[in-house]
């Protein structure tokens, strides 16, 4: 089942980077200048690492049958404390520590809204969207704050081989995949997501995980603020992760995780997140006009949201019936 | 095939020679089936025999693969469960399928509101609403939130709701598996009105008496397949439920043998001291030993559930004390209970049990998981060998541990629900309608393994709303009567006409008790 979920991002990806290679030959490009790999394919994976870093959180926050909309903001609240205190004077590890705490607040403030209020996560989470943003502003003081550290550069254009944040980005999916599937946490998370209740009920104890969850978000959040931050050297409270939180949303969905909650697939939040930057980066690459930019992108998501749709998927397999009947039940089997 | 009663009239529906298959499964094989008008048809047969099959093809929610089927004589073929109520086939499923956050009149009014100027008529509408609730005998405001009505209500707002189009069949898929006695003598009064118009009634209950007391006609399904027509004359109780099983009643006869009452232990297992919670149950004095069925016996809205519920920990006492094993408890929620030793199964298996999208496997052990801890899975092994245990002694079908929970009939996710708290070895189980909605054969069947585990020495809280099952199992029955507990049965006084009795001493206030 999971692979049929997959099958059509796996198809769109693989077609947007056939449409890069057709019209810049040099995308498959790779070199290696002083042990860095550079080349289009490496930057995809360097700017889709917050992306990726916030969709993993998402995951897990939509498999509770949440969703966490701050996310962007709490990564503009990031770059803004850790640039902020760099350029007082700060060193760079305390400025990231300093950061990453008060997104572990963040994260705190919106599973408290959720598990314990028991408020509408896109209402709770809603608050510290337009609050958070604001809350940057007013450490930046409306200011784009530059910073000029070598070790808080790292972060975000740093490389060991591959781009540091796209290894920091992986090494979390990774470990996050380990622990819930090594573990029952996946599956508790899932059990909440679908029916609370009965979770509930079993001794589930469904307020922490829910909590637990979104704090891991807001961490989530705050590590891709800084890569942000760090990537320009600059805190831009406006700018940083606008609209991130859709993106990783779209990852999330796009890779087979329901809105509803429940199952949920790491997998194929990757495969999501490499969709939504392969595509941001082919709107330059093919040179679309700047003004449908929005609009292609647009196009692309809700071809594959289509191709993916229940509905879909039985138009399609009672064609494929009447060529090879046996391919149904194997399907359910495989499920 | 016994037909020796000629029909009268020429069929509503008839269905002939209908397949159904899903992947990998084979839900109906040739069924023969016809409705005739004016008449109450029953259809039988245990869990997994058919039955929803058979009517999802009749009403177009899972088109037959082969066969016709007629409907006033014109063959027809739905796809969809519209057109079927377009053409005057109206449903009202087991389990309650209604929108629990809009409101009565909406519910039962909704895709066809009596609209005026391209609005819908909220007047209209609830006027329209509450003529039709007069007709089910409901006298509640058609303006409330369908939510916050029980069950009960809400299974006859969705019968007022296949009243709205002018049904000439109309599909009863167990509606009276939540009603008390009451409550299924006022939908009778109302099915036999319908009859008498002319309306075609199939009518699928899990309550033998009941069938009997309704039906004109029976058809017995077993296995995806039809046994045959009956009238309810040519055939007794016992010949009905051998059709259905397709087997001898050894296993019925076995739970009606259970050995006499056990002695209780020295000390009580569970002892609630004027244990109360207001708006719910008055306070209550309650002793369960080691090795005892205690049943619970009273009419919807009684206590019964908000009893066990507090005693869990689900919903806080107010009032008094809770000791278990010796030692006082207050408990917050149901973890501290579990703890214990406690286990509790909903009454509202859909809502409060079931984990629809997780596999047989991941909700059987989800109790003992969640004991544990995150982060100390059950080792494969270990998880494989419990659910292959359980799905052998409970008889869970599929006996596949990766199926799908949601693709599991209801007989078989209460059996994985069961199962769920007994991986735990609970000290004290309390099942709320362990056997609502579920076979004849199931039921046997966990009736069997409640009186086994007591022999093993598990206390058991037995809730049944069905009196019979409740004085079959129980060694001692605690009666509740408008949220007060009003007597405790022992020996022979455990029988139902005692309990009856009890229920019905002052009959002037105790429909009080339905309208929670």
């Amino acid at each position: 089942m999971t692979r049929g979920r997959l099958l059509w991002p796996l198809v769109a990806l693989g077609a947007l980077i056939v449409l890069n290679i057709a019209v810049e030959p040099s995308f498959v490009e790779l070199r290696i200048q002083d042990g860095h790999l550079f080349g289009s394919m490496v930057d995809i994976l360097r700017n889709g690492a917050p992306t990726l870093l916030i969709a993993v959180g998402m995951t897990l926050v939509i498999a509770t049958r949440g969703i966490d909309l701050s996310v962007g903001a709490v990564a503009a609240i990031a770059g803004a404390i850790a640039c902020t205190y760099i350029s007082g004077g700060g060193n760079a590890a305390t400025a990231v520590l300093l950061a990453l705490s008060v997104c572990v607040l963040l994260g705190l403030w919106n599973g408290f809204l959720v598990s314990v209020l028991g408020i509408q996560p896109i209402i709770a989470t809603l608050v510290l969207m337009t609050a958070g943003r604001g809350g940057a502003m007013l450490l930046t003081e409306g200011q784009i704050v530059t910073v000029k550290d070598p070790l808080y550069r790292q972060i975000g254009s740093g490389f060991l081989v591959l781009p540091i944040a796209i290894l920091i980005s992986l090494a979390v999916l990774t470990a996050v995949a380990l622990i819930t599937r090594r573990t029952a946490l996946g599956m508790l998370i899932e059990a909440v997501g679908i029916n609370p209740k009965a979770g509930e009920l079993a001794g589930v104890r469904s307020r922490t995980i829910i909590w637990t969850v979104y704090v891991f978000a807001g961490l989530c959040a705050g590590v891709a603020g800084l890569m942000i931050s760090s990537n320009v050297n600059a805190a831009d409270a406006n700018n940083a992760g606008l609209w991130i939180e859709m993106d990783a949303i779209l990852a999330v969905v796009i890779g087979g995780t329901s809105l509803a909650g429940g199952r949920y697939s790491l997998a194929g939040t990757m495969l999501g997140a490499l969709v939504i930057q392969t595509l941001t980066t082919t709107v330059y690459t093919i040179g679309v006009p700047t003004n449908v930019t929005l609009i292609f992108k647009a196009v692309v998501v809700i071809a594959v949201c289509l191709l993916q749709s229940p509905r879909t998927t039985r138009m399609l397999r009672a064609r494929r019936k009447t060529a090879v009947p046996t391919s149904r039940s194997q399907e359910v089997a495989a499920g | 095939m016994t037909d020796s009663s000629a029909p009268t009239g020429t069929p509503v529906v008839e269905m002939r020679d209908i397949s159904v298959e899903f992947p990998g499964v084979k839900a109906l094989s040739g069924v023969d089936f016809r409705l005739l008008p004016g008449e109450v048809h029953a259809l039988m047969g245990e869990n997994g025999a058919g039955k929803s099959t058979l009517i999802k093809a009749l009403t177009g929610v899972h088109p037959p693969t082969t066969g016709v089927i007629h409907l006033h004589g014109e063959p027809i073929a739905f796809d969809a469960p519209g057109q079927a109520q377009d053409a005057g086939i109206s449903t009202v499923y087991q389990e309650v399928n209604l929108l629990p956050n809009l409101s009565v009149a909406e519910n039962i009014l909704l895709g066809r509101e009596p609209r005026r100027l391209g609005h819908i008529d909220g007047r209209a509408m609830r006027a329209r609403a509450k003529e039709l609730l007069t007709r089910v005998g409901l006298s509640i405001d058609p303006g409330s939130l369908l939510g916050s009505h029980p069950i009960a209500v809400q299974q006859l707002v969705a019968i007022a709701r296949a009243l709205v189009v002018d049904a000439r069949v109309l599909v009863l898929d167990e509606p009276t598996s939540s009603l008390d006695a009451d409550e299924v003598a006022e939908l009778f009064r109302i099915v036999r009105v319908l009859r008498d118009d002319g309306v075609a009634i199939l009518f699928v209950s899990h309550f033998l008496d009941q069938v009997y007391e309704i039906a004109d006609r029976m058809t017995v399904l077993r296995n995806g397949s039809l046994v045959g027509e009956y009238l309810p004359s040519e055939m007794n109780h016992i010949e009905l439920v051998a059709a259905m099983l397709g087997r001898e009643l050894g296993v019925l006869e076995e739970v009606q043998r259970r050995s006499e009452a056990r002695a209780p232990g020295t000390a009580p297992l569970l002892t609630a001291v004027a244990l109360g919670r207001t708006g719910a149950i008055a306070p209550v004095d309650l002793e369960i030993h080691a090795g005892e069925v205690v049943g619970l016996a009273g009419l919807l809205g009684s206590g019964r559930t908000e009893l066990a519920r507090m005693l869990f920990g689900a919903d806080r006492a107010h009032t008094g004390t809770l000791t278990f094993d010796g030692r006082e408890h207050r408990p917050r929620g149901p973890r501290a209970m579990i703890a214990q030793g406690v286990a509790f199964c909903s009454e509202d298996r859909k809502a409060e049990g079931v984990v629809a999208d997780l596999s047989i496997r991941d909700n059987l052990v989800l109790a003992l998981q969640a004991a544990r801890g995150w982060a100390r899975p059950i080792p494969r092994r270990t998880s494989d060998a419990l659910v292959r245990e359980y799905i052998e002694k409970l008889d869970i079908r599929p006996a596949d541990p990766d199926a799908i929970m949601s693709t599991l009939s209801g007989g078989n996710q209460q059996k994985v629900l069961l199962a769920r708290w007994l991986v735990t070895k609970p000290r004290l189980l309390i099942l709320d309608e362990p056997t609502r909605g579920i076979d004849i054969g199931a039921k046997a069947h966990i009736q069997k393994v409640v009186a086994d585990l007591a022999g093993e020495g598990m206390a058991v809280l037995f809730i049944s709303a069905e009196l019979e099952e409740v004085v079959r199992v129980s060694d001692r029955v605690v009666v509740l009567r408008d949220r007060h507990k009003v007597a405790e049965l022992t020996g022979q006084d455990v029988s139902v006409d005692k309990i009856m009795s009890v229920i019905a001493a002052p009959s002037d206030n105790h429909t009080a008790a339905v309208a929670s």
